[in-house]
């Protein structure tokens, strides 16, 4: 067994490396700690950002790889991620084909040989409700049975979280006080129950059904939903840590320097706002999709192959979307640099370089943080609907966006077939939901120009 | 004003060139028209021969960007960057990797796109001003709390649920109007209502909360303050006196977006299977046309620029403070 890196792998440990950076750095300082505060003190943003943490935490697990040598492994030699290895049996239980939540027979009708008798019926499914022994009869109480423990387990998880919250509390005042009816403490302790409330009862119906039913090659629901969870965060995320050094820099550049370099800075982002997104993004991938297709030995595996292309589309939509974020950066320069302290660094003899660094970037820091929580949901959602277009992730890698896709023809199908699409959905829409609560807490605390008092 | 507006036309030109070169070095030099050929004809069991025919035939064969062989301006002319891009420049758009003129298919397929796009414009706009001006009318109360938690509730919805949902709960399930499909005459008037219906909801979340905190700036400024103090009732404030002055950034708003309008949506048009310019540029992604696609882009910021364009003249129009000079 040895540990496997890819790219987004090694990017996404990037990433969380360096936002513990940043809560270290943000700790020492009371003035930047005021606006955390203030979101800390919301309880719609503190319940957001738990649900945010959780998925983050499937997002996480799923960024390490393992390659198991084993050759009595099931499925070959593709890596398998930590989420992969604790939802072997949701992995593993495959079906033939489609099968609705929580079934114990197939979708369709098969022809089932008999001793002489053809008898046309829907067969029982191998694992789903295959403990059974008299299905009709049983099914409802095993599921109420299963669907019960489960949810028992999720509220003694969440007790005993809650108990090590009451024993060790931590050294500052707990509970900050909204001026809701709710304090922010309540808050996540709320959505925290229903967090886990929600992963004991799928747990518990997932330890003998497929809680979400199947697609058409027979894979859980639920595991690919659970699987989708990284490919949105890493396009949410990876993203703006492409964009973000060029619209830094480019944007600090052209509204510090003005003359020249605002011009060339200003003509390059015009230039590529001009090109409408989607076609700028249409265009690159099938330029990368030439690109892989006329080099397939560089690429080891499916699996590293599916992440370049991964890695490509964040790249991508990096590269088409710092414009925005450059265009606020500049103009917010040009107003720093004739403030009096930028004016008394330089009359000290400071040079361009430090004062932009200690002088300029922090003050416009919190713009980046504004548009970077504002563009993650709208990353998200742009996912699906690249896919959907087929110039997103490549169709080998679990996402809304191809569920969604192959939704198109569930939907023609009789009986509907719909939960595919309505889990796909569901995540996305949880997802996307809290973290455009949390955007807007963000945005509410740190833009100055917004209820300062309040 | 005259001297401003070819000043801005003026800017176009190495815009428009910046564009031009972008999607060359896109197209032909990241991957040399060689790896379409094989990309176009399959990857293996290629002769150099069939390649080359390929490439022949849609003057893929030429040099980059400076013909040895040729005598004269021949030298320039006779390379893929002039045959392809100098010509895009003229809106001279060649012909598509299949072979068709795509001057020709643009032109016909235009006005599918504009007769669902312009009609989802113009309700969108309606609906969300009336809705966002309902919001600030209420503001401060717990309606207005819900309704904001409302828009959030709406934007973190994907489009394609709005296109998914609606077309199964409308046509399929209700079957008011047809799945899908066009018509040319004025019959296709049934083939519209669904996808501009759709457009429109799939726009309030973020469109209402985007009116709301322009009236919401309005409505701090002093002269509506002096029109309550004068004893108007709240609804007059607001539809007459907050409303007109909201109108300029609402207009400049709006004018960059009507020449986008010719390029019609990528989604609308191949769900509903319009056959507009939409499902053409998506269709050409999935042919891997690469002619079609740089034609759009190049189309699409041509649109763009003007739109912006369009925008500066729109702001001395409405708002006699602008002077351009």
């Amino acid at each position: 067994m040895t540990l496997v890196f890819f790219w987004t792998d090694a990017l996404v440990w990037l990433l969380v490396a360096m936002l513990g950076g940043f809560l270290f750095y943000v700790r020492g300082r009371e003035h930047l700690r005021r606006p955390w505060r203030k979101i800390l003190a919301d309880p719609a943003a503190m319940a957001s950002l738990t649900v945010l943490l959780a998925f983050g935490a499937i997002g996480v697990l799923d960024s390490l790889h393992f390659q198991f040598t084993d050759p009595q492994a099931e499925n070959g030699n593709e890596p398998l991620s930590l989420l992969d290895v604790a939802l072997t049996p949701l992995r593993s239980r495959d079906e033939k084909t489609y099968s609705a939540p929580l079934a114990w027979h197939s979708y369709s009708r098969e022809t089932l040989g008999g001793n002489g008798v053809v008898l046309r019926d829907y067969p029982r499914l191998q694992y789903g409700g295959a403990q059974l022994a008299d299905p009709e009869n049983q099914w409802a109480g095993n599921v109420v049975l299963r669907g019960g423990l489960g949810l028992l387990g999720g509220l003694a998880l969440w007790a005993c979280g809650l108990g090590a919250r009451v024993l060790f509390p931590s050294p500052r005042g707990r509970g900050v006080r909204g001026e809701g009816h709710l304090s922010s403490g309540s808050a996540v302790t709320l959505t925290a129950l229903i967090l886990c409330l929600l992963a004991g009862l799928l747990t518990g119906l997932a330890s003998g059904y497929h809680p979400l039913g199947t697609d058409k090659v027979g894979q859980d629901v639920l595991y690919q939903s659970l699987k989708s969870i990284r490919t949105g965060l890493v396009i949410g995320t990876l993203t703006t840590l492409v964009m973000l050094p060029f619209a830094l820099l480019l944007g600090m550049l052209a509204g510090y320097f003005r003359g020249l370099a605002d011009d060339v800075i200003q003509y390059l982002y015009t230039t590529l706002n001009s090109i409408p997104g989607v076609l700028l993004i249409a265009a690159a991938i099938l330029v990368t999709q030439v690109y892989m297709a006329n080099h397939e030995e560089d690429f080891a595996s499916l699996a590293a192959r599916a992440d370049l292309r991964l890695l490509f589309l964040c790249l991508i939509l990096g590269l088409t979307s710092w414009t925005g974020l450059c265009r606020l950066l500049r103009a917010e320069t040009l107003k720093l640099r004739d403030m009096e302290f930028v004016q008394a660094a330089r009359a000290l003899g400071v040079s361009d370089g430090m004062i932009l660094l200690r002088h300029i970037l922090p003050n416009v820091f919190h713009i980046v943080l504004i548009s970077v929580a504002l563009d993650f949901s709208s990353l998200v959602l742009a996912e699906a609907v690249l896919s959907y277009i087929s110039i997103g992730v490549d169709p080998a890698t679990h996402s809304w966006g191809n569920m969604i896709n192959s939704a198109r023809l569930e939907l023609a199908r009789d009986p509907v077939v719909w939960w595919p699409l309505a889990s796909a959905l569901v995540f996305m829409f949880t997802l996307v939901l809290a973290a455009n609560l949390f955007a807007d807490a963000v945005r509410d605390a740190f833009d100055p120009r917004r209820g300062g008092g309040t | 004003m005259i001297a401003y507006l070819l000043r801005r036309l003026l800017y176009a030109v190495p815009l428009l060139i910046g564009v031009n070169l972008l999607t060359f070095v896109l197209f032909f030099v990241v991957n040399s028209p060689e790896d379409m050929a094989r990309m176009h004809l399959g990857q293996k069991h290629v002769t150099t021969e069939a390649i080359a025919k390929w490439k022949h035939e849609r003057g893929y064969d030429l040099p980059l960007f400076w013909n040895e062989g040729q005598a004269g301006l021949e030298k320039l002319e006779k390379t893929i960057f002039f045959e392809k891009s100098v010509r895009l420049m003229r809106f001279d758009f060649g012909s598509s990797d299949s072979g068709r003129d795509i001057g020709a298919d643009i032109g016909e397929r235009l006005w599918p796109s504009l007769a669902i796009s312009l009609p989802a414009l113009l309700a969108g706009l309606l609906t969300n001003v009336t809705l966002a001006l309902g919001v600030v009318f209420l503001r401060q109360t717990a309606l207005e709390f819900t309704a904001m938690i409302g828009c959030v509730a709406l934007m973190s919805v994907s489009p394609l649920f709005y296109i998914i949902g609606g077309q199964f709960l409308f046509a399929r399930l209700l079957q008011l109007v047809p799945i899908s499909g066009w018509d040319g005459g004025t019959d296709s008037f049934r083939f519209l209502i669904l996808p501009v219906a759709i457009s429109v909801v799939s726009g309030i979340g973020s469109g209402v909360r985007w009116y709301r905190t322009l009236f919401l700036e309005e409505v701090e400024k002093d002269y509506v303050r002096t029109a309550r103090a004068k004893g108007l009732s709240e609804a007059r404030v607001l539809f007459v006196h907050v409303l007109r002055n909201a109108l300029i950034p609402i207009l400049t708003g709006v004018v960059v977006v009507i020449p986008l309008l010719f390029m019609g949506s990528l989604l609308m048009e191949s769900f509903f299977a319009i056959p507009g310019l939409g499902s053409y540029t998506i269709d050409a992604i999935s042919r891997q046309d690469f002619a079609v696609v740089r034609a759009m882009v190049y189309l699409g910021s041509a649109l763009y620029i003007l739109g912006l364009l369009l925008t500066d003249i729109s702001y001395t129009l409405v708002d006699p403070r602008v002077r351009l000079s």
